[in-house]
């Protein structure tokens, strides 16, 4: 999943229920969510993110995330997520740690 | 640096939470500010304003957001205030990962700690909170021509 724009709570709502639409409806357990064309994020987004990451966890699924450009990564650091969520490079890196796990 | 100062009152939607970034990233950059410096004033910012509206508001549109902006030669303080619920106990609320809910959290004071100099939250229950942040220029910025 591609994200462009700020993630605050005027977008966070929509952001949950595209993705909670993805794994309850079509029941997706591998999200990747390529946030390359993410201008802002704050703390209602990281909420999101880690709400997603919480809900596949039961679910045998798994969140992934790529392409985080460095200021977004800063305030991702703050927070403390990478401790807890995968980060990759790019797309590529994200689906070849899928494969034969 | 000259002084100024910017009052911005709007209502309690999440719309204006991207106004209110867009007002201390021009004020910002009118500074002279570094990039990096702006990006964190627009996270502190984002922060005090959906407290104001999701917690001292609870979501509820129609009430007023008042941002307060005051320029001096070296500092630029930052006031959000709503006459919303009040919080029962600041010190708790300031706390790392607490929050009222699973879905967040509970790191809105903990990025306006890091990203600003100083932060003081005033809180009265049923009458309002007001976060006050500073940012100290550590040096007036040479002018650039």
């Amino acid at each position: 999943m591609r994200l462009d724009g700020e993630l605050d709570m005027s977008t966070a709502n929509m952001l949950r229920q595209t993705i909670d639409g993805e794994i309850d409806k079509r029941g997706i357990r591998t999200v990747i969510l390529n946030l390359q064309n993410v201008q802002f994020v704050d703390s209602s987004g990281l909420g999101v993110i880690l709400g997603r990451y919480k809900k596949l966890l039961p679910l045998g699924g798994k969140l992934k995330i790529t392409n985080v450009p460095p200021h977004i990564y800063k305030i991702m650091e703050l927070s403390g997520l990478p401790k807890i969520i995968n980060f990759y490079l790019d797309e590529a890196h994200a689906y070849e740690e899928g494969r034969g796990a | 640096m000259k002084s100024n100062q910017i009052n911005l009152t709007f209502s309690s939607i999440a719309e204006n939470v991207g106004i209110a970034r867009l007002l201390i990233a021009s004020v910002g950059a009118q500074l002279d500010l570094p990039l990096n410096d702006i990006e964190e004033l627009k996270v502190a910012v984002s922060e005090a304003v959906s407290n104001a509206i999701i917690h001292g508001y609870r979501n509820i549109p129609n009430n007023l957001v008042y941002f307060d902006l005051e320029v001096t030669r070296d500092t630029l303080k930052i006031a959000v205030r709503d006459r919303g619920c009040g919080i029962s106990n600041v010190e708790q609320a300031m706390q790392p990962a607490f929050s009222t809910d699973p879905e967040r959290m509970g790191l809105g004071f903990v990025f306006m700690q890091s990203f600003m100099d100083d932060l003081q939250v005033e809180s009265v229950l049923e009458e309002g909170t007001t976060v006050t942040m500073m940012k100290y220029f550590k040096q007036t910025p040479s002018p650039t021509h």
